[in-house]
């Protein structure tokens, strides 16, 4: 028995590992959590222009900061459980399909923008933004079988630049903040 | 912040820029409000006749559009965000009111698009 306890309690290399993958899961699933709380918070924001789409996307700056910290795997995860776990909990399969499809071409267009490793966080933060919104566009044009829809697109287009810099300004200090161990 | 930050950022603000300038100084005074539910034709309205229709959208929502000196606005329906009425008044080609939730769209259309009849002579 005592021979037992001894060797739970001396952190042997397998028990790091296991603890290693216990943190990595905790920390996934608590990033997931803290999404999906600020989709929340965002669906209490009132619009404030009418226009149908514009919106601060306060989840990106979880994304972005899986993508930049943990991985782009992470970054893909998270986003997904997410707008599935806010689509079921406070929204419907409607703003499901036009989340994952702004969701999906803006962390594309995130991904490759900085894979190139030549653009600064914030650049990549507004690229997001746009494509975000285009994205959502081109699922309401599908939708609903008409392109009237695209006369959003310059008020949608210059949010999405806005949105995009604040959420990047503030993910860039973020980063900068977090400790190196933060994923590790 | 480098060189090619700039580049892209000012090519994003450019796009943004020749979008608006495209969609602001295409559009002339309507004629008809057009309204589609779920992609499909619902019906045709003429602006320079005031009246209150009332649509009914997918899975039974309904929104109210109002024709009034010329403008349609949409001033009730039964959806929870109420974007639509909060879109204001329309009344130029092109413009639109949007309902995503009970997948209505008004469109304000130029005077020759699928009128049945002009005016009955005779």
């Amino acid at each position: 028995m005592m021979s037992y306890q001894d060797k739970d309690a001396r952190p042997s290399a397998s028990h790091d590992k296991d603890t290693g993958l216990s943190s990595r899961i905790a920390l996934r699933g608590l990033l997931i959590a803290l999404a999906l709380v600020l989709s929340w918070v965002e669906s209490r924001i009132p619009v404030f222009f009418a226009v149908p789409g514009m919106k601060l996307g306060l989840t990106n700056l979880v994304v972005l900061i899986a993508l930049y910290r943990l991985s782009a795997p992470d970054a893909l995860l998270i986003n997904i459980v997410r707008i599935l776990l806010a689509g079921l909990t406070f929204g419907n399969m409607f703003s499901v399909v036009y989340s994952l499809a702004g969701g999906m071409l803006s962390f594309l267009v995130m991904l490759v923008l900085k894979r190139s490793g030549r653009f600064h966080m914030v650049t990549v933060s507004i690229t997001g933004g746009v494509f975000h919104n285009v994205g959502q566009i081109i699922v309401a044009i599908l939708v609903l079988g008409s392109g009237y829809v695209t006369w959003y697109l310059p008020v949608l287009w210059i949010s999405g630049i806005a949105a995009g810099a604040v959420i990047g300004l503030i993910s860039a200090q973020i980063v900068r903040r977090l400790p190196d161990s933060f994923g590790r | 912040m480098g060189k090619r930050d700039i580049m892209l950022l000012a090519a994003l603000f450019a796009v943004g820029a020749m979008l608006f300038v495209f969609f602001r100084f295409n559009r002339a005074e309507g004629a008809r409000a057009v309204v589609r539910v779920s992609g499909e034709e619902y019906g045709s309205y003429d602006l320079t006749m005031d009246q209150t229709v009332e649509i009914h959208g997918r899975d039974g929502g309904t929104n109210l559009l109002q024709i009034q000196d010329g403008k349609a606005s949409v001033t009730e329906a039964s959806c929870p965000d109420l974007l639509c009425v909060h879109q204001g008044k329309v009344s130029r080609q092109g413009e639109s009111i949007i309902c995503l939730p009970n997948e209505v769209v008004v469109e304000i259309t130029g005077a020759m698009e699928e009128v049945p009849y002009d005016v009955i002579s005779g």
